[in-house]
């Protein structure tokens, strides 16, 4: 599903970032990856999304090497094949539920596709069913809670089924009982999908629920 | 499409930048068009102050001395034709019709006109307008007057009321008057918003019976008078006018009678053709409109500049929006096409509500804008110099969107997904 070898990188002409030899997630797999703050996270999945470029290396992603495409066909590929969770602020505060849940397939012919001919708002509803928010699907997005906002989040990432779903710290702004719920239905929504998730957090609490655990820095030789 | 309506639906999202930037926009179109507008219809009045004349003739001279004292009534003539030869060309095969005037005399400081019931019948001006008699009957009589809807209004006269004329052209009641020939308002003309309304009109016999008498430009030494009432029109004689308006039968004709008529063999004579004559009068007027031009075009830079403002003040606070965006799969020329696409939605907004705001005031405005100024604002297509300038806004306004859209071009590449707020 996913191979890096070599990969190297650095912002611009600043100090490098990542050096990481060899990393790997197999189909399926459910990856909580931690680190100290500043260890380079959030860089790994940028580039595991194709939106920063290695310098070096190669990044398989369901055997295509994101570090050989051009910048056009990374963002075409990610539209297609990955779902992305922030931290926090998912949404496009003007859309309403709906049009946030549907706006990756909205943009990428290929994710459309993916839905099998389904209609998307009924690919929406199903997603946002599954995720317990198939009754806001008309609020404005404004009028959402934090927890609900989070959801709302996850049906994006993972309406048109894409293989690969990556979550930078989704449940830190959650309260403790808010976090394993949406845990438990976010794994419920990704084995429904098939998809593979990258998972980060600080909080080592959740690690049992995981199928594998990797620290950023065991895997990364700058810093060490 | 989607970022067409994302576009779309964020400017909806951020109403009142959004509507103060269109109307600011709008404001400086209307204002640009506006201009354009009264351009065309100032040259359009000014070209169609006299129609339907196709040459105006008087003894030789200047053709703008000539087209100055006919048409407006302005300074006078230096030399007189006689009325022999205006009746051969009245009588000339190739002419239509023909208006006499003879000028010379004011009432308070307003030009007086001796002509004939032709000037009634057949003199045209804003293509097809005819003079009309809103009061009493056309003047017939010796002593009968008919007065500019102007003269009437701010001499304030009535029919009946009596009307001295002064001989030559001055303000006030020279010494020159023709007081023992007083004449009677006989009709009231309606406003035509040309130089015919500042006009006080006379018939030629009118014109010849205050100047009888008269020896070598010398008022005759009281008592020598022959008296108003003892005056009948069989006793006149008309001996000469000061210019001709003339309608040849077909526009062929007109330029084989001009040079008949600038080469007559009985008295030196020049002919004017007074659309040639009006435009280039008008030429050496226009450097205002110039002026005006570079004025809106300011005010175009400026509501420009706020839409750049209003644009790129907005990218900080939709960093997140951006990075939201890239996540989903949107490259970074996606988000320079929709910061680009807001820009061409303002400025295209813009422009037309520029112009509807033009046209509906324009159309509000038309009657009291030509009865207060004599300025007709033609409500038309946009002339290709009004196309010219919406084109302008809108492809100003687009170029002008990808100063913010490169920005945020630079933002995206550089932010990854790490933005932090
Ligand atoms: N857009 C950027 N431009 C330049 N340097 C950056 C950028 N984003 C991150 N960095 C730098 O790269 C390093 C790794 O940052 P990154 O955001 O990947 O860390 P992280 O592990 O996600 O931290 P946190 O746990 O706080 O989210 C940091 O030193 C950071 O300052
Ligand atoms: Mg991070």
């Amino acid at each position: 599903m996913l191979q890096i070898s070599g990969l190297r990188f650095a912002y611009g002409a600043g100090a490098p970032v990542l050096d990481v030899p060899s990393f790997a997630v197999e189909r399926g797999e459910r990856v909580f990856l931690f680190g100290p703050s500043g260890s380079g996270k959030t860089t790994l999945l940028g580039i595991l999304a194709g939106i920063l470029k290695a310098d070096a290396g190669e990044v398989r992603v369901l055997d295509r090497d994101l570090a050989a495409m051009s910048g056009a066909e990374r963002d075409r590929f990610r539209g297609a094949h990955v779902g992305y969770i922030f931290q926090l602020f998912n949404l496009i505060p003007y859309l309403s539920v709906m049009e946030n849940i549907t706006l990756p397939c909205r943009l990428t012919a290929e994710r459309r596709a993916r839905l099998n001919g389904v209609g998307m708002p009924y690919a929406a509803a199903k997603v946002a069913q599954q995720l317990g928010i198939g009754n806001l699907l008309h609020e404005s997005v404004a009028n959402l809670s934090v927890g609900q906002q989070q959801r709302v989040a996850a049906a994006r990432s993972l309406i048109g089924t894409p293989e690969l779903v990556i979550a930078d710290e989704p449940t830190s702004s959650l309260d403790y009982d808010h976090r394993e719920q949406f845990i438990e239905l976010l794994f419920e929504s990704c084995k429904a999908a098939g998809s593979t998730l990258i998972f980060v957090s600080h909080d080592r609490s959740l690690m049992p629920l995981f199928d594998r655990c990797v620290s950023l820095p065991e895997i990364n030789r700058v810093g060490r | 499409m989607l970022l067409l309506s994302l576009a779309w639906q964020s400017l909806k999202n951020r109403r009142l930048t959004t509507s103060l930037t269109v109307f600011s926009i709008a404001l400086s179109v209307a204002l640009l068009l506006g201009v354009e507008l009264v351009r065309v219809g100032a040259r359009d009045s000014f070209a169609n102050t006299i129609s339907q004349t196709d040459l105006i003739v008087g003894a030789r001279g200047g053709s703008l001395q000539l087209l100055l004292y006919s048409v407006f009534r302005i300074g006078s003539a230096s030399n007189n034709i006689s009325y022999s030869t205006y009746e051969t060309f009245r009588k000339h095969p190739a002419v239509e019709w023909t208006i006499p005037y003879s000028l010379g005399d004011s009432h308070r400081g307003f030009r007086v006109v001796g002509t004939n019931e032709d000037f009634y019948a057949r003199y045209r001006y804003r293509r097809d307008r005819r003079i009309e008699v809103v009061a009493g009957k056309a003047p017939t009589g010796i002593f009968e007057i008919a007065l500019g809807s102007e003269v009437a209004r701010s001499l304030g006269y009535k029919l009946g009321d009596a009307v001295v004329i002064t001989h030559g052209v001055s303000e006030h009641r020279g010494i020159l008057d023709h007081d023992d020939k007083p004449f009677r308002v006989a009709a009231i003309l309606g406003r035509t918003a040309t130089p015919v309304d500042r006009s006080l009109y006379v018939t030629l016999y009118g014109m010849e019976a205050m100047h009888l008498d008269w020896g070598a430009g010398a008022p005759p030494m009281p008592g020598e008078e022959t008296p108003a009432a003892k005056l009948k029109i069989e006793d006149l004689k008309v001996h000469e006018i000061s210019a001709f308006l003339l309608r040849s039968k077909s526009r062929i004709d007109t330029l084989r009678l001009q040079r008949e008529i600038n080469t007559f063999a009985g008295e030196p004579l020049t002919a004017i053709l007074p659309g040639v004559a009006l435009t280039e009068l008008w030429r050496t007027l226009s450097y205002a409109e110039d002026a005006l031009a570079v004025v809106s075009f300011f005010v175009l830079a400026v509501g420009l500049l706020g839409m750049l403002v209003s644009i790129y003040t907005s990218l900080n606070e939709r960093r997140r929006e951006m990075a939201i965006l890239r996540a989903i799969g949107a490259g970074p020329q996606k988000i320079v096409f929709l910061l680009v696409a807001e820009s061409a939605i303002l400025s295209v907004a813009g422009a037309g509500l520029g112009a509807a705001m033009i046209y509906s005031f324009c159309a509000v405005a038309q009657p009291v804008v030509e009865d207060k100024f004599g300025l007709y604002l033609p409500i038309q297509a946009p002339t290709p110099l009004a196309w010219t300038y919406l084109g302008v806004v809108v492809g100003a306004g687009i170029l002008i969107g990808f100063v913010p859209a490169i920005r945020a071009y630079r933002n995206a590449l550089a932010d990854g997904l790490g933005v932090r707020l």
